[in-house]
């Protein structure tokens, strides 16, 4: 580690000596599961603003009137498609298949695209006919918590992006490993979220 | 990446730590997938027709698909057990769990009865 330049090996080694195997990567797996639980109290937060603001429609739309199911259909099957396209990803990598392990997570980032299109649209056509977050309490509940969710999973899409490019130029060496590891907790996390937005915003919604 | 001998040791380790941390085999995660794809269609099927005619059986069924879902995914997608990273990632898991149902169930509880006192109409409810 005296010197300057970059040796992931050295770097893990090192790292190894510090910390017991069973800590994993040097505690950045479990730190970065941390994260995800707070993010988890975010999202905690936003069900329950959109829990207690869910019908106070002040004469606007009720769910029934806005939610098209098919829409949210297709985009669950899409989300759920790229899970286990990143699972794919991750079995690739742990072969050391290089190009497999990118084509995979091509293919995930297509499918996160498509994913937040159809929201995109979904919000497009619900502002075009007057059901914008200024419309009522519920709509501004409805559009922060799905809109905050829509924003982590173009992160993630991003995040795929940066981790093409760096695959590209040094390969499936130990950290970039970590980092897709990292990503691939996000990305399953996101589709965790999904299925409470699924259930508790659409489908109970439009039962109301 | 230099000598083959030089990264052979941190590859073990890589692979050691893959298995402390229980990344899925294949048939792991297709098997979570089948299984998460059942749970989707099951609930948006019950909405979508209605079937049931009982609204409170729909909402029980459709929300207790939905924990399992969570489950499902937490277990073959985000590979928690007990004994990824000592047990620490499902420890955290569990405090978050409790954390978000006071959460949510607390502020629903509170804003519900707040919101019932507020009503000038039912006096019944003070």
């Amino acid at each position: 580690m005296s010197t300057a330049t970059y040796d992931p090996d050295t770097f893990h080694l090192a790292e190894a000596e510090d910390h017991d195997h069973a800590h994993g990567m040097g505690g950045t797996l479990l730190g970065f599961w941390i994260y995800l639980m707070s993010d988890a109290l975010i999202f905690a937060t936003l069900f329950a603003v959109y829990g207690v603001l869910s019908t106070s429609y002040a004469g606007g739309p009720a769910p029934r009137d806005i939610f098209e199911l098919p829409l949210v259909a297709v985009n669950t099957a899409i989300l759920l498609v790229s899970s286990i396209t990143y699972g794919f990803a991750m079995l690739a990598m742990e072969g050391s298949r290089l190009n497999a392990t990118r084509g995979w997570l091509v293919v995930t980032a297509l499918c996160g695209i498509g994913f937040v299109s159809v929201e995109m649209y979904e919000f497009a056509s619900l502002v075009a006919e007057g059901a914008g977050p200024t419309r009522s309490a519920f709509l501004s509940g409805f559009f922060a918590l799905v809109g905050t969710h829509g924003l982590h999973v173009t992160i993630g899409i991003v995040w795929i992006g940066v981790m093409l490019v760096q695959l590209g130029q040094r390969g499936l060496h130990v950290e970039n490993r970590k980092r897709l590891q990292c990503l691939s907790m996000f990305w399953h996390f996101l589709d965790v979220i999904w299925i409470g937005v699924f259930t508790f915003v659409y489908l109970l919604g439009v039962m109301r | 990446m230099s000598a083959p001998s030089t990264h052979a040791a941190p590859d073990d380790a890589v692979h050691s730590h893959g298995d402390t941390h229980g990344h899925g085999s294949r048939r792991g995660y297709l098997i979570g997938f089948g299984l998460s794809a059942i749970l989707t269609a099951i609930p948006f099927w019950l909405v979508m027709t209605g079937v049931l005619q009982n609204r409170q059986a729909t909402v029980l069924i459709v929300v207790g698909l939905a924990i399992v879902q969570i489950l499902v995914h937490t277990v073959a997608f985000l590979h928690v057990n007990t004994k990824a990273e000592n047990g620490w990632t499902l420890m955290a898991m569990v405090f978050t769990g409790v954390l978000v149902a006071i959460t949510i169930c607390g502020s629903l509880w509170i804003m519900y009865h707040l919101n019932g006192n507020m009503m000038p109409m039912d006096a019944g409810a003070m």
